[in-house]
């Protein structure tokens, strides 16, 4: 790889990205839908049941002997999923495993990584990682920031790693699974053990096209292990560990809504929009996360529900006890889970049937006809940085440092309304910008943003704006909420980088959206 | 040696893994290395430049210019910087000199003594990450507080603090109020915020007329530098049984006193007896408040409500007070300031009665009737008052005005 080869093309959103990323050649984003995927889907190695045991039993004593089993060299390509959160042991033991036989230039494909993963930063450094290709948060994040990763990182949205992985544009040598239950022939589930997480969709293509497949859990029964959210027929080999990971970090025992009565106004607003414009209607379906603020957006949303007597015919999770209370109580058809955030949030998938599980295939894959997240009415997401042309950030902060993964949020921006409830600062950290230091999301898919100073409808939705001003809601242009912030907080210096890539950002067509670069230190 | 004796060492500010939008500052001067400037800031990339060119500026204002000075910054802003800096300074060196932030020229509204205070949102004079923000969630009065909500070591950086805020942060339209100390140490506090446009000076343990006057005679000396017309308005707090006593001669002892407000905690306290939320060890203390506060034509205001996550608790301790004839209440959290509105706010049977009133007094007066009725009942002026009174809070909060029942209502839909 010559670094003086490369190229910096600019695309269609006028982002500088480089014309070859690990010796790979990239493709520029050319505009929302304009890229047109060609040729089939990758094919796994077609397997032969003589090579599996007769009786099904695929179970080796340990991770490493499965490692070693399904041939782990230098160079290969490791796939690991982020049902732990930041409780995951998995990754952190594959990892010492592949140090301990001295193995390099892996490359580590986690449908996202959390602080807990810091661990992993001297394998970074020794070589036996070259480079991620996932969400960097926290550490990873400051580590890739600062120039310090061999590779160049790449993040993709949840949609986005299903795409590359059934495109063929991300070859997984092997793929370990961890899940909550699993019997000795790999069929698995998040539903139960004490590592329980719901449910194992971030994990499926993996299953699906990776060469080698490896099934571990701390929790095996004998067959059958049901339901199959993964199936044993995909897997290779299967481990019995004594622990997965830390419960208490795993899941949450109870997610509990915001008190910060900053952030309480801010879903209260959102709601308030949200009725005043008709998106809150008998039939309709929202999607809000599991943060501080978006918990408490479904819980007003529930408030003006009951008053109304509204019922939405789905949500979309990240489920949790709001979400299932709402269920329980009639006032929610269906939860479509894409990942369960508390115990109740498992309880009830595991016991009620209009309880689903989902994976990003369902949900988020781009390239396939169709997938779930353009039917929702009104999705509420986070930003780090809102810009005059609504283009928001979610990977980098003002400051230019790497933060955080994409998650599903660019998948999400296809549903009928995206709002983003934003402060208009946090600590003096503008999230109103003039131009967003990282793009993740082209303002043309972002209709509103909510700040506790006023809210501001994208100019394209005048259906929008028509009814949120007949409602007497306090409207501001972006440019009125950025001069606020300004007056409020004074005009930051922008952070300085050097000309190296750290990372890219993939659009949900697997084109390069934009540039993470190296940050100027000292 | 002569200049190990000169070195000094003060602090001010706060710092540590909770603290946000503060900051925390150290001053050593005499170090014989000019004026060094160490600044820890979580913005730096952002606001590195701009910080240290500030306290620079406001160091050599001072004419400190031999100087180390330390800075661990939460994301702070300007004003709250300045303040802590200033009250570091102020430690080692008594300059009356002052560096100040810009006045805000949309802090220079006025507010009128029969204003509207049904809600009036507590802040503790020394956390700036709550008064940030406090405005957006519209109560009618923001008080940053000097007295119980600051530790006896940090009055003056907080005095400092609210000052600055005063001039730097945009309530919003709310009534600034501050509750200052009991003197003397409430003269200071008197001396930094009068200045700036402060609407109403709480007083708090409010027990003696001589108080006020004392609080009065202090006021008037203080010159005011903004030509916003305003008076300084008092709204003395009592909080013992013998300010409740002395209500009547408290209230009647100032004019600039508006409103006069319980504090329950200490009154229980003080009368040995354990708060309850029927609260009827108080019953005959908060009669004895609005009764005096009518008497002397100002508006009576109810204790806070202490339990920030009881919502139906306040829900009733708001409709027992208004019941009372109570016309605001205390709050410490934001979330409290939208049922104390609804909880105050009249209901539409009082509304449409209060119309009806008013109405049946525009036509007795144009039929030159000395005598006003409504229905059976004789309507004497102060009852057409409180009609008016309920009409202008109505109006004061955008409540809908639900047409009269006699009346057609215009319907177009």
């Amino acid at each position: 790889m010559n670094k003086n080869n490369r190229k910096w093309i600019e695309n269609a959103a006028g982002r500088k990205v480089p014309s070859e990323v690990n010796g790979h050649p990239v493709i520029p984003y050319q505009g929302i839908g304009k890229y047109l995927p060609k040729g089939r889907k990758y094919g796994p190695p077609i397997p032969s049941c003589k090579d599996f045991p007769a009786d099904g039993n695929k179970q080796v004593v340990s991770l490493k002997e499965a490692l070693i089993k399904s041939g782990l060299h230098d160079g290969m390509t490791i796939s690991t999923h982020h049902h732990f959160r930041n409780g995951d042991f998995l990754a952190n033991m594959i990892f010492d495993i592949a140090h301990e036989l001295g193995i390099k230039n892996l490359r580590w494909f986690p449908s996202a990584s959390f602080p807990c993963h810091e661990h992993l930063i001297p394998y970074l450094e020794d070589g036996t990682i070259h480079h991620i290709e996932g969400s960097m948060n926290g550490p990873l994040g400051r580590f890739t920031s600062e120039g310090k990763m061999k590779g160049i990182g790449v993040l993709r949205s949840h949609g986005g790693r299903y795409q590359a992985v059934q495109d063929g544009e991300v070859h997984i040598d092997i793929a370990v699974i961890g899940a909550g239950k699993a019997d000795p022939f790999g069929n698995a589930n998040g539903l139960e053990g004490p590592s329980a997480t719901g449910l194992l969709g971030f994990a499926l293509a993996d299953s699906q096209y990776a060469d080698k497949v490896i099934v571990v859990t701390d929790h095996m029964v004998p067959f059958p292990c049901v339901p199959w959210q993964i199936q044993g027929n995909y897997v290779d080999y299967t481990v019995e560990i004594e622990k997965l990971g830390d419960p208490e970090k795993i899941i949450s025992g109870t997610t509990r809504i915001t008190r910060s009565p900053d952030r309480l106004y801010l879903a209260e607003l959102t709601a308030q929009f949200c009725d005043a414009t008709g998106i809150i209607h008998d039939g309709f379906s929202f999607q809000t996360g599991a943060g501080g603020t978006s918990l408490a957006v479904s819980d007003y949303f529930a408030r003006i529900m009951r008053k109304k007597g509204i019922k939405a015919r789905f949500a979309r999770g990240g489920s949790n006890k709001y979400l299932v209370s709402m269920l329980e109580e009639g006032m929610i058809e269906y939860i479509l889970d894409g990942q369960t955030f508390d115990l109740e949030g498992i309880r009830s998938m595991a016991e009620n049937p209009h309880h689903t599980w989902t994976s990003p295939f369902t949900s988020y894959n781009y390239h396939s006809k169709g997938n779930f997240a353009g039917m929702v009415d009104v999705v509420i997401l986070g930003a780090t940085e809102v810009d005059l042309d609504f283009n928001a950030n979610v990977v980098t902060h003002s400051d230019g440092y790497l933060l955080h993964g994409i998650g599903g949020w660019q998948n999400c921006l296809f549903s009928k309304t995206v709002i983003l409830p934003v402060p208009l600062f946090r600590d003096r950290i503008p999230i109103i910008v003039d131009q967003v230091t990282t793009l993740c999301g082209p303002g043309e898919l972002i209709d509103v943003v909510v700040t506790e100073r006023g809210i501001a409808v994208n100019p394209r939705r005048k259906d929008l704006l028509g009814k949120a001003r007949q409602a007497g809601l306090p409207l501001k242009t972006m440019a009125e909420l950025k001069d606020m912030a300004d007056s409020i907080c004074g005009i930051p210096d922008k952070p300085e980088f050097e000309d190296q890539p750290v990372a890219v950002i993939k659009w949900v067509d697997g084109t390069v959206i934009d540039t993470v670069r190296k940050i100027k230190t000292g | 040696m002569e200049k190990a004796t000169r070195k000094k060492v003060t602090e001010a500010g706060n710092r540590g893994e909770k603290v946000r939008s503060d900051c925390h500052v150290q001053i050593e001067t005499g170090t014989g290395k000019g004026l060094v400037i160490d600044l820890r800031s979580k913005v730096n990339s952002m606001f590195g430049r701009h910080i240290r060119a500030l306290v620079s500026k406001q160091m050599n204002f001072y004419n400190l210019t031999d100087a180390r000075v330390q800075i661990t910054d939460s994301g702070a802003l300007d004003f709250v910087i300045m303040a802590r800096l200033e009250a570091a300074v102020q430690k080692i060196s008594s300059t009356s000199q002052k560096f100040l932030p810009e006045m805000l020229t949309q802090n220079l509204y006025s507010t009128g003594p029969e204003r509207f205070r049904l809600s009036r949102l507590y802040l503790p004079g020394n956390s700036p990450a709550l008064m940030l923000n406090a405005g957006i969630h519209k109560p009618n009065g923001i008080i940053l507080d000097l007295e119980d909500s600051v530790a006896p070591e940090k009055k003056t950086e907080a005095r400092l603090l609210v000052r600055n805020a005063l001039r730097a942060l945009d309530f919003y339209g709310a009534e600034r109020m501050v509750r200052i100390n009991p003197l003397p140490l409430g003269a200071e506090d008197l001396k930094e915020v009068i200045p700036n446009n402060v609407h109403v000076i709480l007083i708090p343990k409010a027990e003696d007329p001589d108080q006020i006057t004392e609080v009065d005679t202090l006021v008037d000396k203080i010159p005011v530098k903004h030509n916003t017309g305003q008076s300084v308005y008092f709204m003395p707090i009592l909080e013992t049984a013998k300010g409740i006593e002395n209500a009547y001669s408290i209230a009647m002892s100032s004019g600039r006193i508006v409103a006069m407000a319980i504090g329950l905690e200490d009154l229980t306290a003080d009368l040995g007896v354990t708060r309850t939320s029927e609260g009827n060890e108080t019953l005959w203390a908060r009669s004895r408040m609005v009764n005096a506060c009518v008497a002397a034509g100002i508006q009576p205001i109810d204790s806070v409500f202490s339990d920030v996550s009881d919502m139906e608790g306040l829900l009733k301790t708001v409709q027992r007070s208004k019941a009372m004839g109570f016309e605001g209440m205390g709050c410490i959290h934001p979330r409290q300031i939208r049922a104390i509105h609804e909880g105050f706010a009249p209901s539409p049977a009082e509304i449409d009665k209060a119309k009806r009133i008013i109405k049946a007094y525009d036509e007795a007066r144009e039929k030159g009737l000395g005598v006003v009725s409504l229905g059976t009942k004789m309507i004497d002026p102060p009852v057409v008052q409180r009609a008016l009174h309920i009409l202008e809070l109505a109006k004061a909060m955008e409540l809908e005005f639900l047409p009269v029942t006699h009346e057609k209502a215009d319907n177009n839909e």
